[in-house]
């Protein structure tokens, strides 16, 4: 694939006080508009990759470069495993939080968090706490809060695993809807297969303890993708093909 | 909707014919016995002297009260601040936090006569034993409030490149809003507490206008209705002042936090 990286890294290791070694040696070119899914079981150092990526956490060895300009604050959008909302907050302050934050007067940063709420399907629900909204509602507001900066990056960290099915199918096409308008980078963690074939371009595949790349793998389906590419057998069959990388690749590091 | 009002009048009614039942006891009680007042007034007796003795029992009572809501007030102000000054700093927090547990474990009564001494005006003396005993609470409440950020949402300030101020001002503090609620609700009537006993301990050397000292005074001269009558107001205060509070905290946090939850999961 072509292109300019907008993110690069090169041997990327972390190692935990404790002596554990979470990731080692992660070499990747992340290309700006794609969609990349880390595919892995629990505790194969995702979180911890996306976190060194968010410049949350600082790699033990190895270099994160950033070619086109080190990311300002607005230029990364992160999406936890749970809402983490604040919950004194309606859902409009809470999208509203990140352009206040970067010193955007309250007004214009409560109207913006109003059209973006929109754009994720929550208009009429700006004066909303989060305990009045749902598990899918509230993630719905994180997506936006994310989003409302604009971001270059958007990473995502399991968003959806703690969502039933049919919450989760809505929140995939949405969050595809929303990328394929504005072609933001996203790296998507998951540890479903399912989800990462629906979703991405390009699944990195990482085995457990420590979390080391095993496969590059290339979704190859035309977006949009719907429902129709959910139940085609196209798509089983790459997820088969996903399936058994995985499957590989947990084989490797068990001997 | 109609076994909530029933519950409702329950929650009422309950505690209501408890109080009746136990007065009508008493009252009955006295009178079998023939008890003399001197020994034990019967509730009737104690309502006709608050009545008959109400100015100054009403002095006094506006004496202490206004000591125990500026010494609450005072409390709220330096243990929110202190607590505050603690967030910002983990060694201040080190170097002070020790003082403020020798201060609450420390009896009132062992060091309000010291105070008294120390102190020329007597209303500032009392003052400051109320205040002693109020302060603690709201301080180390606040503290544990003030550290218990969601990790995730600080993570998420910190990549927004959040200042200190912002993270504690838009962050820590309103997560802390229930824990010093809750503080400020233990203070209140610790500062009554604080504010009667100092007044005991000042005893006849005291300012002669708080309810503690009508209580001292009236058993001085033996005129026991008029002492359960001030008990009584003791008492109606440290109620009033815990309803206040409670309401206070519910209307601050009604709309997000689980403590203040209209029973609708009930």
């Amino acid at each position: 694939m072509t292109g300019t990286s907008l993110l690069t890294l090169a041997g990327v290791s972390k190692r935990y006080p404790t002596g554990t070694l979470a990731v080692e040696g992660i070499d990747l070119a992340l290309e700006a508009g794609d969609f990349l899914s880390l595919l892995g079981p629990s505790g194969c150092g995702k979180s911890t990759l996306l976190r060194m990526i968010a410049g949350l956490a600082e790699p033990s060895t190895g270099r994160i470069a950033w070619p086109g300009g080190a990311p300002a604050p607005r230029d990364i959008g992160f999406v936890f495993q749970e809402p983490t909302l604040m919950p004194w907050a309606s859902a409009a302050a809470n999208v509203a939080l990140p352009l206040e934050l970067g010193g955007m007067p309250r007004r214009d940063a409560l109207a913006r968090a109003g059209e973006w709420l929109g754009r994720v399907g929550l208009a009429g629900f700006e004066n909303a706490y989060p305990r009045a909204l749902s598990g899918g509602m509230k993630m719905r507001v994180s997506l936006a809060r994310a989003l409302v900066t604009r971001p270059r990056l958007l990473l995502m960290d399991e968003p959806f695993a703690a969502l039933d099915e049919i919450t989760r199918f809505k929140l995939n096409n949405d969050l595809l809807a929303l990328w394929d308008a504005d072609r933001f980078t996203v790296i998507f963690v998951t540890h479903s297969v399912f989800e990462s074939v629906y979703l991405s371009r390009r699944i990195l595949v990482l085995a457990a303890r420590p979390g080391r790349l095993d496969a590059d793998l290339t979704v190859d389906a035309p977006y949009p993708r719907g429902e129709a590419f959910r139940t085609s057998a196209d798509y089983a069959g790459q997820c088969r093909a996903v399936s058994d990388a995985l499957a590989a690749a947990m084989e490797r590091r068990a001997a | 909707m109609k076994g909530g009002t029933g519950r409702d009048l329950g929650r009422f009614l309950a505690p209501l014919l408890v109080g009746v039942a136990v007065l009508g006891g008493w009252e009955w009680l006295v009178r079998a016995r023939g008890i003399p007042p001197y020994v034990l007034p019967g509730p009737l007796r104690i309502g006709q002297t608050l009545i008959s003795d109400w100015a100054p029992l009403s002095a006094s009572l506006i004496y202490t009260l206004k000591l125990t809501v500026l010494a609450l007030a005072v409390a709220a102000a330096a243990g929110l601040a202190l607590a505050l000054l603690f967030a910002l700093s983990r060694g201040i927090e080190r170097a002070l936090f020790p003082y403020a547990v020798i201060l609450q474990v420390t009896p009132i009564v062992a060091i309000a006569p010291l105070i008294i001494i120390w102190v020329n005006d007597v209303s500032i003396s009392l003052l400051i034993c109320a205040w002693i005993v109020a302060f603690f609470p709201i301080l180390s409440n606040t503290t544990v409030g003030l550290n218990s950020a969601d990790p995730n949402l600080q993570d998420l300030f910190r990549l927004y490149g959040a200042s200190r101020w912002q993270v504690l001002w838009r962050l820590k503090l309103p997560g802390a809003m229930p824990y010093f609620l809750a503080g400020l609700r233990i203070s209140g009537g610790l500062a009554l507490i604080g504010a009667i006993v100092a007044e005991f301990v000042a005893g006849t050397g005291g300012a002669a206008s708080g309810l503690a000292y009508r209580i001292l005074e009236s058993g001085y001269q033996l005129q026991i209705p008029r002492m359960f009558a001030a008990l009584a107001l003791i008492s109606a205060s440290g109620i009033a002042i815990f309803l206040l509070l409670s309401l206070l905290s519910h209307l601050l946090l009604r709309h997000w936090h689980e403590s203040a939850r209209d029973g609708e999961r009930r």
